[in-house]
């Protein structure tokens, strides 16, 4: 991934900010310039919530050159209490033990490896809460 | 507006075609066209494709395909819509010749996805998703729509054996369609017994990578008329959107833009969903028909699968749903296969459909239903015997 991608997305994926409607409250991940819900184009920084509930995911098998080497991995959607829903990779799990409901936590982590400019990318990834 | 038919319909094999380049199949399926509706020559040439770019590096594909075709200096745009360029390649067309602006169309769709690796078919499709916040973590296209599969199966109860029923219905059909990649059929076992893509999707729920093309020619019902062809109307068109990336929708296995785009189709050709006899539907993964012919309206929430797998969508089934066999054994040739089923409902309405596949009792009125990335689009049409 060329370097000013991931420089320019560390405020969310690095300091795990996400964005709130100062009219309405709707959460966004990623920020946004407008509001999908009232229309308002002011927002407030807000942290990520550091605890979901996994509301679907998968075990990927088949993954993009850049994973080869982590297959098989799971990844999942997780919502908030605020009503925030995000993806990311499911991490220190035992992927048969995995249920849709299970608690997990937000965690930081390195996300890629393989890459051509030899940037590491890093952001969130979701870890069962028993561990 | 000026009403508009189909009055010639091209396709050519699809398959893995390591002979033919993305300009050849192109041509292959719009000669086919035009001899099928007797024209030489054509006012504007609207093209789908996903991304030449990514899969053969060629874009600029209006331009490229209307001079390989013969059509040199005439209009020619390309249009894209992830895996529903298709369908909106007809859409496009449709606009053209309904406003006046030309008399007769070719809208086509075309990919050659195979003239790059297994990685790099992946990473091309991946576009579709969104490339930041689902891709960057590891997401592949059979991924997402696994999550849509893991959190219906969940909620509505359903087994693996009736989720298979629907690919094995796909290769029955087409197992009759000399143009299908895989025709040959498959046993319900067959699917739990393969490979595992993303749980709960195995290779067997997936549409395969596929080199294809497929045309057809748009002009009024009145040019129609005096050219004395067998033509069908185009009575409607609806097209919407919806969230780009999956975790962004209130519902994981609700298509959300199916549902309007269905809708809007239906109320311009002034019919309901029970009118329809016989529908063609984006069929990328196995739980995506499913989930499209609840959107649609066919069945109710939560019973697309059961339904399936209780033969109510068989070619002698309540509403036959993809009788040429599917995205998944007809093949999947990305920007073609909006197209594709395009030319599949024509031969239905016209009767010809090959192999024994033929509806049986003259289907009058057929629907295309074309689908982009996980849902972030989708097109469908409503075709008619005048």
């Amino acid at each position: 991934m060329f370097p000013s991608r991931i420089w320019r997305e560390m405020p969310q994926r690095y300091r795990l900010e996400a964005s709130t409607c100062k009219k309405c409250g709707k959460i966004f991940y990623p920020p946004r310039l407008i509001c999908d819900k009232c229309g308002y184009r002011k927002f407030e920084k807000i942290n990520l919530p550091e605890e979901g509930k996994l509301k679907t995911f998968t075990v990927i098998r088949t993954p993009a050159s850049q994973f080869s080497d982590e297959a098989p991995y799971a990844i999942g959607i997780i919502r908030f209490s605020n009503g925030l829903q995000m993806m990311g990779q499911i991490v220190d799990c035992d992927l048969e033990k995995l249920k849709i409901g299970q608690a997990m936590r937000l965690e930081f982590r390195r996300v890629q490896t393989h890459d051509t400019h030899g940037v590491l990318s890093y952001a969130h990834k979701f870890v069962p809460k028993w561990y | 507006m000026r009403d508009v038919a189909v009055v010639g319909i091209g396709i050519m094999k699809w398959g893995e075609l390591w002979e033919k380049s993305f300009r050849d199949i192109f041509v292959e399926a719009a000669l086919n066209s035009l001899d099928d509706a007797g024209v030489d020559k054509i006012d504007s040439l609207v093209v789908g494709c996903m991304t030449g770019g990514l899969f053969v590096g060629q874009e600029h594909v209006g331009a490229i395909m209307a001079d390989y075709l013969g059509q040199k200096n005439i209009p020619a745009a390309h249009v894209e819509s992830a895996c529903a360029s298709g369908g909106l390649a007809l859409r496009q067309g449709i606009f053209e010749v309904a406003s006046g602006m030309s008399d007769i169309v070719m809208a086509a769709g075309v990919e050659k996805m195979t003239d790059t690796s297994g990685d790099g078919a992946t990473y091309a499709l991946a576009a579709a998703a969104d490339q930041e916040y689902e891709v960057f973590h590891g997401v592949t296209f059979p991924g997402l729509y696994a999550m849509m599969a893991c959190a219906y199966m969940n909620k509505y109860k359903v087994t693996r054996k009736q989720l298979s029923s629907i690919p094995v219905k796909a290769h029955h059909n087409g197992a009759m369609n000399p143009y299908a990649q895989y025709p040959f059929p498959i046993k319900i076992e067959d699917v739990a017994n393969g490979v595992k893509v993303a749980d709960p999707l195995y290779l067997l729920d997936c549409s395969p990578i596929t080199d294809g093309a497929a045309a057809c020619i748009l002009t009024t019902v009145e040019n129609a008329k005096k050219m004395k062809k067998p033509y069908i109307k185009i009575t409607g068109s609806g097209m919407a959107t919806d969230t780009i990336a999956l975790s962004q929708r209130d519902s994981l296995f609700w298509l959300k833009s199916t549902e309007i785009a269905g809708k809007n189709a239906l109320k311009m050709a002034g019919r309901k969903i029970s009118d329809i006899d016989c529908v063609e539907v984006h069929d990328c993964f196995s739980i995506a028909e499913a989930l499209v012919t609840e959107a649609l309206g066919f069945f109710k929430p939560g019973m697309g699968v059961k339904a399936a797998a209780a033969g109510k969508t068989a070619l002698d089934g309540q509403i036959p749903v993809n009788p040429s066999g599917g995205l998944k054994s007809k093949g999947h040739p990305v920007g073609a296969t909006g197209i594709g089923q395009v030319v599949e409902i024509v031969k239905q309405l016209r009767g010809e459909a090959e192999g024994g596949r033929q509806i049986k009792g003259s289907p009058k009125i057929g629907m295309t239903q074309n689908m982009g990335g996980s849902g972030a689009s989708a097109v469908v049409h409503i075709l008619e015997v005048e």
